[in-house]
């Protein structure tokens, strides 16, 4: 940013007077005051990275409680607040904040940009966030909120959930909300307005596509949650009943206000993912991405469907048969356009030269689970259907299919595959296989039994059941499941630590990508890019390399012994 | 460079004997826990019979469309695997027949989903009228869940408010005296029994699996469901809140006990006359103690 604007200036203007010289801040000093689009990015990546181990050790003490009946490792109401955490910080905290950290580093570097277009907005956002985690987590001090992330009153309202937990929550929503809506209009100005010379909405890659939806659904369903959890509090703390239904409020309201907000959150969260999936599988199946302007329609298309079927979270409340039949409809239609992605991309690998990098096993994880939420999804789509299963187990393994399966897979796929960028070290490749084998096998264990569990009539956030329900097996067999996800994904934070010192050099563009982001060294420089250069086609760095093999005149050599030769 | 290839090579056959595996391993398996594992349960009412069926319909649907996505993802990676003078990869942008194709298809299937379900709805939404073997009632009723007008299937039926609080169930039945009754309900067979089920203090979810969906207990609202037992199937029906309520929902479980009409009757006046029984007594206890305390 400095030295690109000074370029600038040497260039545009004639003369500027030196008033003194400040250095830029160094060490832990310089990761406070930053500005920087790139360490705001990894601020935020690691923030989540804490939080995906806390809410995934949330997760274990749970499944641990389930592993038999009647067990009394810990008691209900500890147990209603794992719930609670875990929801809550796997929402909030780990995949909404990796999202901001992944949209941060990259989207400005993919279009061609020195930054975003507020900065100090920009680190606004992220302390935000920093900030709303603490407030929330601060709650393990007097007591934790217990009525789960969906914080359904009127059991979170005073009378039933009197501790300031969920007082801890409502910050945490306010907080985070505000560093989303201030990062998303930061995101939606910086992609409309600072993209490279030539880079026409055409051209702009699919993962900034991804992040522009997703900053659009933010500023669509926040004010929904923010408005609610605002009515909550006043409820709680100042005499009011918006939702409670002896002061002539009602309960439904919070649910539709939440749902709002709610689904389209389902959409923010794995539309990113979507996104990257589509940067990766064209690199290493060394292809084009296949029907790039379908995926993006599917893109918008998904969000806009997303906003019109809040109430299917709802179907067992009491509500009319023709309202049902339409969030029924509405969320069938949702299934053409992720279908139309999922095609997309095993086309996309379908007559390419695959490599199998890590990246791309967890890229191609992706469909393969996010498939069995999506056909999951349409059956608790079928209004009938869902009243025997909404509320169980079933429900459980289906968004764990579509947000881990769909979401998660696709963001590893992403450390993967940008690690080398961010750092100049490529991750272990070794290690890399074996979380990816250890998380695929551990999560397919975990949630697929699940909705065997569900369907047997076990609801979801008990603290436990009963072995006349027949679950147990079920039950025992999801708990190994989850250990053996989370050693998997604790040997990418170990591949993490190990390659920050001694992973292998990257080089600029270690998987010949597409975009621009490897047209800058690794790490990138401050300013991002010395010369932006003119973008042509959906793939710059295509015709870059193209342009540098003939105007060097040399054979492309073994150096790249799979990329294509010619157009 | 040999070892490596050699052990490339391995890491295949293992990814695919594992899957085969994992295959062979369900096929085996299915027959027998085929309709417990991968069914909702259905023992009792032919409104949970009925939603069984519809789920049977996507889920039949759903495996072909697994196994046709699953098995060309795979497909593709192993057979385009880049290797050493392989074929270059193709540069295919995209095929717009191909696009509309599966554009369409996909909505296809939705559209049959669609007519399936409209199919099924009125079977599983509509009280159907209680058997020839049912409870007589004094008058009869027309039955309807959410319709304005009395459905095609009129007669008498047994209605039961179902009240939700932490953390039990209370129910009490309408017509005649008071009788009431908390966690167990007892419903005679072969009866359309309809639920109006609201909740006093927080939200609750009526659910016992094997008689049909679940309908949340919302306060100041009522939702409505209904179950019919056939005769001949007397016995308990388990089930449990579905919707956290607090510390105690897991424990907040309910059953449904099914009797024949004549038992039913027997165990509604034996009730009724405990309730007022204790009523009494309890007035009576209260009058001597006010009296006590001399307010």
């Amino acid at each position: 940013m400095e030295a690109g604007s000074r370029l600038e200036r040497r260039i545009a203007r004639p003369e500027v007077t030196l008033h003194g010289i400040q250095t830029p801040p160094r060490g832990w000093l310089s990761w406070l005051t930053t500005t920087d689009h790139k360490k705001i990015g990894i601020l935020y990546i690691a923030t989540a990275f804490v939080f995906l181990i806390i809410g995934g050790v949330e997760a274990l003490i749970m499944r641990l409680q389930l592993a038999q009946p009647d067990n009394t490792l810990v008691s209900p109401e500890t147990y209603n607040g794992l719930v609670t955490m875990h929801g809550t910080t796997m929402v909030f905290l780990f995949i909404i904040p990796l999202i901001a950290g992944f949209g941060n580093y990259l989207v400005p570097l993919m279009i061609g940009a020195r930054d975003m277009a507020f900065p100090k907005l920009n680190a606004l956002s992220y302390w935000l966030t920093l900030f709303g985690g603490v407030a929330f987590y601060s709650s393990l001090f007097f007591e934790p909120p217990q009525a789960g992330w969906t914080m359904y009153a009127p059991l979170s309202d005073d009378l039933y959930s009197p501790s300031g937990g969920v007082d801890a929550w409502i910050f945490l929503i306010h907080l985070t909300g505000l560093s989303s809506l201030a990062g998303a209009i930061n995101f939606v100005a910086t992609i409309h307005n600072m993209r490279a010379p030539g880079m026409s909405w055409g051209r702009m890659p699919l993962f900034v596509w991804t992040i522009l939806v997703f900053s659009y659904l933010l500023i669509a369903a926040l004010p929904s949650v923010a408005a609610a959890v605002t009515m909550l509090l006043t409820d709680r703390h100042f005499g009011t009943s918006f939702f409670d239904a002896t002061g002539g409020g009602d309960p439904m309201l919070w649910q539709h206000l939440f749902w709002f907000f709610g689904h389209p959150e389902v959409y923010i969260m794995v539309l990113p993912a979507f996104g990257m999936i589509s940067e990766i599988l064209p690199v290493f199946a060394r292809k084009p991405i296949f029907g790039y302007k379908a995926i993006a329609a599917a893109t918008v298309a998904i969000a806009f469907l997303g906003m019109l079927v809040w109430a299917h979270h709802m179907f067992t409340t009491p509500t009319a048969t023709v309202v049902l039949a339409f969030f029924m409809l509405a969320s069938f239609t949702i299934a053409v356009p992720t279908g139309i992605k999922i095609f997309n991309w095993i086309a996309t690998l379908w007559r390419g030269s695959i490599v199998f990098k890590t990246p791309l096993y967890f890229a191609a994880a992706l469909p393969a689970l996010f498939v069995i939420g999506g056909i999951s999804g349409v059956q608790l789509a079928i209004f009938p259907v869902d009243w025997q299963l909404h509320d169980t187990y079933f429900v459980v393994a289906h968004f764990h299919y579509t947000i881990f399966g769909g979401g998660v897979f696709g963001y590893f796929a992403g450390l993967y595959y940008w690690f080398p960028k961010v750092t100049g070290r490529l991750l272990s490749e070794a290690l890399g296989k074996w979380s990816f084998w250890l998380m695929f096998v551990g999560f397919n264990l975990t949630f697929f039994i699940q909705h065997s569990a569900g369907l047997s009539g076990m609801p979801r956030r008990v603290y436990d059941y009963s072995s006349d329900l027949d679950v147990t097996g079920y039950n025992l067999v999801s708990t190994i499941g989850a250990f053996i996800l989370g050693v998997g994904v604790f040997i990418t934070a170990v591949n993490i630590v190990i390659s920050l010192r001694k992973g292998k050099r990257a080089g600029n563009d270690p998987w010949k990508g597409n975009t621009l982001e490897w047209f800058t060294t690794s790490p990138p420089p401050a300013n991002n890019f010395d010369v932006i250069p003119r973008v042509r086609s959906v793939e710059p760095m295509k015709d870059i390399r193209r342009e540098v093999a003939l105007a060097s005149k040399a054979p492309e050599t073994s150096a790249q012994p799979v990329a294509p030769r010619g157009v | 460079m040999m070892l490596r290839a050699l052990l490339r090579r391995w890491t295949y056959l293992a990814l695919l004997a594992t899957l085969a595996a994992a295959l062979v391993g369900m096929l085996v398996l299915a027959p027998g826990a085929f309709a417990d594992a991968f069914t909702p349960e259905s023992r009792g009412s032919q409104n949970a019979i009925d939603i069984d069926t519809l789920y049977k319909i996507t889920l039949y649907i759903g495996i072909v469309i697994f196994v046709g996505v699953e098995g060309t993802l795979l497909y593709s990676l192993i057979k385009y695997r880049a290797r050493r003078g392989g074929p270059e990869a193709e540069q295919i942008h995209g095929n717009t027949p191909l696009e509309i194709g599966w554009t369409i298809g996909a909505a296809l299937i939705l559209v049959v989903l669609t007519v399936v379900t409209f199919l099924y709805l009125p079977d599983i939404e509509n009280p159907p009228a209680s058997g020839p073997n049912g409870l007589r009632a004094e008058q009869a009723r027309f039955a309807s869940i959410d319709q304005p007008d009395p459905p095609r299937s009129g007669g008498p039926y047994l209605t039961i408010k179902v009240n939700g609080q932490q953390y039990l169930w209370r129910y009490d039945y309408a017509g005649g005296d008071q009788l009431f009754s908390y966690y167990e309900m007892v419903v005679p067979t072969d009866t359309t029994v309809v639920l109006e089920v609201t909740a006093s203090d927080v939200i609750h979810s009526w659910w016992i699996p094997d008689l049909g969906g679940k309908v949340d207990g919302v306060p100041g609202l009522v939702n409505e469901t209904w179950f019919k037992i056939p005769a001949g199937k007397e016995g308990v029906y388990e089930g449990q809140c579905a919707e956290l309520c607090g510390a105690g929902h897991a424990d907040m479980r309910a059953q449904v006990r099914a009797v024949t009409p004549d038992e039913f009757e027997d165990w509604a006046r034996q009730t009724r006359r405990d309730i007022q029984e204790s009523g009494e007594l309890l007035a009576e206890q209260r009058e001597r103690g006010e009296g006590a305390e001399g307010q």
